[in-house]
């Protein structure tokens, strides 16, 4: 599948953005500044940028606990995101939701979400709604491995299933749900096969290489695009950091971590395939890398200085005006 | 006696339950934590620490660490009772309620009374609830007064570690489904726990500090805030009793009307917001059968009708505190 340089270099902006967000935050949380759970998405950004890739803003997602990655890959405004975890007023939530439940109905992002299996009954919703507007949106539901085994996700699936939704399920498989293997928590280990059980078509691909990520889900919103069904995926990729920050970890193996980053690392397979192919100059990824760099430092700064809600606001978004 | 935090003494209530009776089972996610990984089971030993061993002294036969299905964990708990187990499910946060409503409200509460009180179901459902750790909106909440407005359901929320082991002791050898909420902002909190067989009766309200002038009724982590205001108040004069419910169902009515018709006046303390909650609940029930006691109208401290938010400043504003506490004490105090 072509993709054009321009493309992969927001591509590769978002990954690297997502990263750095993420690994900011985790030396930032050690300050203590940061209320509440924060669940890291590292490791996994190809999953997220080459999903969103094929979506525009009319086209929707819904998220996970572990919800930066999808936010920033879907265009949610990522100082707005900074502030929203550092609890501000003028956070993308007003510190009303924090980490796990950013969201930017304008960008197509219905929400990260604190309930596991939370999502993919609202992208049938949603999806049930693009076949309304009939023109061509699709929605897509995040979900892991756990996920997988939420009740919810199978009536999600089967309703898309019987309704002919624009749904896609994506499901990262990162091998862990909190502290528990895939191993021992997914009967059968296939995810993508529980899905084809409900009737629709699904696709396995490495979550760790954009390249294939990108390439796989344009068939996949091809074949939703065209109205042949829903469909799933299932990615398997990586989880750098623990379930949430503070987890000791101590349930993954000997250097597992160390290993992972080294050879799963989707940053790093991105670069060298990109030089290998001669796709973007090494000198144009770095500057890009400045670039988020900078934005993520601002990101900080800004959100430490900034005011946070004051005791009235509790009071304020609980019935809502819908426009 | 040993000085234990509460969730110590949770996990040893659990140890002694199941040594003590081999019909006891504990399900839930992660309770062993590390099933299926190469650090292997009980590397975490529950994410709460209140599951921590019992996997390697009991087995997995026993111990069942189950995958991310709520309503599968509530149903199965709810088939075990049925069959002749006791079942200790654990729901990580209260929250998740709303996954498993189902099996909770329509099923496991409603065994006895269908089946024309022929059944029993003997299920203790553990849910880890409360607001204080800035976990927002899907983590935070307090589900006591929905989960007490179902006939069918014992609920049990303990306020101190002696009483965690006691009534949870009780609600293990309970013959129906008892939800016991452990507020996770009271977890490392100590105190003296009785050694051996230990059990407190439900529905027998503790009197956690005595006073002459007003009635403060609370229930878990609302007790600590309600017991604060109350030290500080004594300070300047002002003698309350503090009522600690410990079950909110069954109820000790006796307790809180007792306590009214001598103070003749009333604050409720709930966590929860305050339409049709445990805080409108305990105030209809003074107003009705102790209304010529009070000299003042009964004031409620809750939350407001919000969800929880997530900023530390707005979960502040959000939860009761002992100054809020206190200031309602004083406006009973001040009516004319
Ligand atoms: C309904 C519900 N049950 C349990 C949890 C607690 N919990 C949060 S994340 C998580 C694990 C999710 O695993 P997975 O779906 O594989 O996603 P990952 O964390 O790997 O991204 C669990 C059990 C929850 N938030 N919601």
């Amino acid at each position: 599948m072509q993709i054009s340089e321009d493309a992969l270099k927001q591509a590769y902006r978002q990954m690297k953005t997502i990263r750095m967000f993420e690994e900011r935050l985790h030396d930032e949380i050690m300050t203590g500044e940061i209320a509440g759970f924060t669940h890291l998405y590292a490791g996994q950004e190809a999953v997220a940028v080459g999903v969103c890739e094929h979506l525009d803003y009319n086209d929707t997602i819904a998220s996970t606990h572990r919800g930066h990655g999808h936010c920033i890959a879907k265009g949610c405004d990522v100082k707005g995101m900074m502030l929203e975890i550092y609890g501000r007023a003028n956070g993308i939530c007003k510190g009303k939701g924090g980490s796990m439940h950013i969201a930017d109905i304008e960008k197509g992002m219905l929400g990260a979400n604190g309930i596991v299996g939370g999502g993919p009954p609202i992208v049938v919703g949603a999806a049930l709604a693009a076949k309304l507007y009939g023109d061509g949106r699709l929605a897509v539901a995040f979900s892991g491995d756990g996920a997988c085994n939420q009740g919810t996700t199978f009536e999600a699936m089967n309703l898309a299933v019987v309704t002919n939704a624009p749904a896609i399920f994506a499901f990262e498989n990162n091998h862990y749900s909190e502290h528990t293997g895939v191993s021992y928590a997914v009967g059968s280990e296939d995810i993508a096969g529980r899905a084809e059980s409900f009737g629709m078509k699904a696709w396995r691909v490495d979550g760790c290489d954009f390249f294939k990520v990108y390439e796989t889900m344009g068939e996949v919103v091809d074949h939703v695009r065209a109205g042949k069904g829903p469909a799933a995926v299932e990615f398997d990729t990586e989880r750098f950091f623990g379930h949430f920050e503070g987890d000791p970890q101590n349930y993954r193996g000997e250097g597992e971590i160390a290993r992972i980053r080294k050879e799963r690392d989707c940053i790093t397979i991105f670069r060298e395939h990109a030089a290998k192919k001669k796709l973007v100059s090494k000198k144009d990824l770095d500057a890009i890398d400045k670039e988020v760099s900078d934005l993520i430092d601002k990101s900080v700064e800004e959100s430490r200085a900034a005011a946070p809600p004051t005791a009235e606001d509790v009071l304020t978004d609980v019935y809502i005006d819908y426009i | 006696m040993a000085e234990l935090m509460l969730r110590e003494a949770i996990l040893q209530t659990l140890f002694s339950e199941m040594e003590r009776d081999e019909n006891v089972v504990v399900l839930g996610e992660d309770i062993v934590g590390g099933m299926g990984t190469d650090g292997g089971p009980e590397a975490i030993g529950g994410i709460w620490g209140t599951s921590t061993g019992l996997y390697d002294k009991f087995g997995g036969d026993r111990v069942i660490d189950t995958p991310i299905s709520e309503s599968a964990i509530i149903g199965a708990a709810g088939g075990l009772g049925l069959t002749g187990k006791r079942p200790v499910a654990e729901i990580m946060f209260a929250d998740f309620l709303g996954v498993c409503m189902d099996q909770i409200w329509n099923q496991m509460a409603k065994f006895r009374y269908m089946f024309g009180g022929k059944t029993e179901c003997p299920a203790v459902v553990r849910m880890i609830y409360g607001a204080g750790l800035n976990a927002a909106a899907q983590h935070s909440q307090a589900p006591h007064g929905i989960l007490t407005s179902m006939p069918g359901l014992k609920v049990v929320m303990p306020s101190t570690p002696a009483d965690a082991k006691g009534l949870l002791s009780t609600a293990i050898r309970d013959q129906d489904p008892v939800i016991f909420l452990e507020h996770k902002a009271l977890y490392a909190e100590k105190g003296e726990v009785p050694e051996g067989d230990y059990t407190i009766p439900f529905g027998h309200a503790r009197l956690a500090h005595a006073g002459e002038d007003v009635t403060i009724v609370a229930a878990g982590l609302m007790v600590k805030f309600a017991t604060k205001a109350a030290k500080t108040l004594s300070e300047q004069g002002i003698g309350c009793d503090v009522i600690d419910l410990r079950t909110t169902s069954p109820l000790d009515e006796e307790a809180i009307l007792d306590s009214v018709e001598n103070t003749g006046r009333l604050v409720v303390v709930d966590e929860s917001p305050p339409r049709c909650g445990l805080a409108t609940d305990i105030v209809s029930l003074v107003t009705n059968k102790a209304y010529a006691s009070l000299k003042a109208p009964p004031e409620m401290v809750t939350s407001p009708h919000t969800p929880v938010p997530f900023a530390r400043e707005l979960e502040k504003a959000y939860l009761p505190s002992p100054d809020k506490i206190a200031d309602a004490v004083q406006r009973t105090l001040a009516w004319k």
